[in-house]
């Protein structure tokens, strides 16, 4: 039952729901602006790999997700932490490295956890956590609860043997997981199709007998569409889905790296921007008559007070205690 | 109290822990319907069924990772790799996912997991299929590491790996499987990070653990013969290491021989070399020597890897050195 067939959707979401992504790709643009700011003030060390331009993909899905349903991702994983509700506190508290941060400051940027919200990390391995989002859908179906797991991770991942591991036996065992790919076109500064003899990720689902969907990456309503299906597939089932879902990385791969790079030209990125999640739904919504300039500058102000906020907290936070270096490494 | 062999007491705990907690399962690589490549999982499947005896395709890293994964979301798997030597794929899961998770979460995921399976040399697999992991494994923080070399620890020791909250790496030493020997039944625990004397003596400490308990057995036995009163001590547990029983034993004979069937570099006895400098330097009378696998991939021709392997008879000889008898 492989259909890996291209689709664009396009379905009408209540205006609420449509407020309610804008305001959160707001707030994640907002954010990763000003964890960038904190990076270059040294504020934030280590690798920070920022999400602008992929707003509309953590948003749009997890929109479409329960509040019991399980989230594991990658390393750029700061977008759908905030999108699953992780207070913008606790994210940039992380970042900071403080004992207030959402993993009291032993995980960082890239492993940012809130088990209460079943955002189980914040994982540095490219592909590594694709197993894991296959155990979590096992846990599930041994259960026999009505949950999904859905697994964010890059075009990257795709080339790994955990990403092919994992996709069969999710297939054999018949496990509720979505699995995320957010194509972003680029590993760090290759691009997909150098290194990749199978350049539409979503044609991998053939291999797996994998229900597979190609996704408007930068139209967060498509993304809620298409993950709603998947969701459906999943919780009457379990049958797996492969997203692949089509966006575009801003920002050079990590805090360490220029902006474009010698990988990619600067009038790509600039090409790329027209079609930015945000700015695409902000239209939407002023074409119908349901914001309008205030109202956006309202939301947009709202983004930005709540992330200075964070930053505030975070700075002021203390560092974790010295006791902590050795807490955590077992469980008692 | 029953006689089993090492195979069947692992088998024993596996079941008595499966009725116990039905978020205990079984997943690796023939554990269902063919029984267990080496056994360990007979009946088990008949008992509880498929979807908790879970036959996987041959993906190390992909079972083991699932594993964790559903260790995440609350059950509490046990892994069988069909050997540690095969487990080399899936240590991406083990170290960077299993024994990381709480920390790096900040102490909010426990990973309760097993990862169990044959582990050392048997007989003529050659290199690729003839390995000691334990140093690997034992140089990790966040996962604990047993070794057991009898069927009542075997039993004992799988049982508090089951119920502990952290992942826990069980080392089954793959010539044991058919040894017998006396087995508590039911509520048989051997708790983690302690040591035990497997025959008291006075004049040497010989060091051991898994198969080469057995070596060290048949050297004392010949040592005895030779007028010399050697103690075994079986560390059972690698990380934690039962620091105490060591020093304890070598402050009293004042000369060890540490034997284990891993290569010598970086390996577990250089770790109990350690704790003995640094804790019984001053009752020490001879350094301390160490019987290792040969610094060689294992060769496949039968006396060329006898040569290889911790023999009682290398045991005994490095015993009179450090006695000063030769």
């Amino acid at each position: 039952m492989a259909t890996a067939t291209a689709r664009t959707v396009s379905v009408p979401a209540p205006t609420e729901l449509e407020r309610r992504m804008l305001r959160q790709m707001l707030l994640i643009r907002r954010f990763e602006e000003k964890a960038a700011e904190a990076y270059a003030l040294g504020k934030i060390g280590g690798f920070c790999h920022l999400y602008i331009g992929q707003e509309a993909v953590a948003v749009g899905s997890l929109a479409a997700l329960r509040d019991d349903d399980y989230v594991i991702s990658s390393y750029r994983e700061h977008g759908q932490a905030l999108a699953r509700g992780v207070p913008a506190t606790a994210v940039m508290a992380e970042l900071f490295g403080k004992a207030t941060g959402c993993s009291k400051g032993k995980g960082g940027s890239m492993h940012l956890f809130d088990a209460g919200r079943r955002f189980l990390g914040g994982h540095g391995i490219v592909g590594g956590h694709i197993p894991l989002a296959a155990g979590i859908g096992f846990a599930i179906r041994y259960k026999r609860g009505d949950q999904l797991c859905i697994c964010y991770f890059g075009e990257a991942a795709v080339n790994i043997g955990a990403f092919h591991e994992a996709l069969n036996m999710a297939s054999v065992y018949k496990l509720p997981v979505i699995f995320c790919c957010e194509n972003n076109r680029y590993g760090m500064g290759t691009a997909f199709e150098r290194v990749a003899a199978v350049t539409d990720v979503v044609e991998h689902a053939c291999s797996y007998d994998m229900a597979a969907e190609v996704v408007d990456g930068m139209d967060a309503l498509a993304v809620y569409a298409a993950t709603e299906r998947a969701a459906d597939r999943a919780r009457s089932g379990g049958h797996p889905t492969l997203l692949e879902v089509r966006t575009y990385r801003y920002m050079g791969h990590s805090m360490s790296d220029p902006l474009h790079g010698v990988y990619r030209t600067k009038e790509e990125v600039e090409e790329q921007r027209k079609r930015d999640p945000i700015t695409q739904l902000a239209h939407k919504l002023k074409d119908e008559g349901a914001l309008d300039d205030a109202a956006l500058d309202a939301l947009d102000a709202e983004a930005r007070a709540e992330t200075d906020a964070a930053a505030r907290f975070a700075e002021e936070s203390p560092d974790p205690e010295p006791a902590e270096l050795t807490t955590h490494v077992l469980a008692d | 109290m029953a006689t089993l062999t090492y195979r069947d007491a692992l088998n024993q705990a596996l079941r008595e822990e499966m009725q116990r907690d039905p978020n205990v399962f079984l997943m690796g690589e023939e554990v269902g319907v063919y029984q267990g490549a080496y056994k360990v999982s007979r009946g088990l499947l008949e008992e509880f069924g498929p979807q908790r005896i879970v036959d996987t395709p041959i993906a190390e890293l992909g079972f083991a990772g699932m594993g964790v994964g559903a260790a995440m979301a609350g059950l509490r798997p046990v892994i069988e790799f069909m050997t540690w030597n095969f487990a080399v794929l899936a240590l991406d899961q083990i170290v960077n996912s299993a024994a990381k998770i709480l920390y790096e979460s900040g102490g909010q995921v426990p990973i309760p997991i097993v990862f169990r399976g044959p582990n050392g040399a048997a007989l003529q697999l050659a290199a690729q299929h003839s390995q000691a992991w334990e140093s690997w494994l034992s140089h990790i923080p966040g996962l604990k590491v047993v070794a057991p070399a009898t069927p009542a620890d075997a039993k004992g020791l799988l049982k508090s790996a089951i119920r502990d909250d952290n992942p826990v790496i069980v080392l089954e030493g793959e010539m044991l499987y058919n040894i017998k020997g006396e087995v508590p039944e039911g509520e048989h625990i051997v708790p983690i990070g302690q040591a035990e004397v497997k025959r008291p003596g006075n004049d040497v400490t010989l060091i051991c653990h898994s198969k080469t308990v057995t070596v060290a057995l048949k050297a004392a036995e010949q040592l005895a013969e030779q007028g010399t009163s050697a103690e075994v001590l079986d560390l059972r547990s690698l990380r934690p290491l039962d620091e105490a029983a060591i020093v304890e034993s070598v402050a009293r004979t004042n000369r060890a021989v540490v034997v284990e069937e891993g290569w010598p570099h970086c390996g577990i006895g250089a770790q109990v070399v350690d704790v003995i400098q640094r804790d019984a330097f001053d009752q020490l009378d001879a350094p301390v020597l160490r019987v290792t696998q040969a610094d060689v991939p294992m060769p496949y021709n039968k006396q060329l890897e006898r040569l290889a392997k911790p023999s009682p008879e290398r045991v005994v000889a490095a015993a009179r050195r450090v006695l000063y008898l030769d």
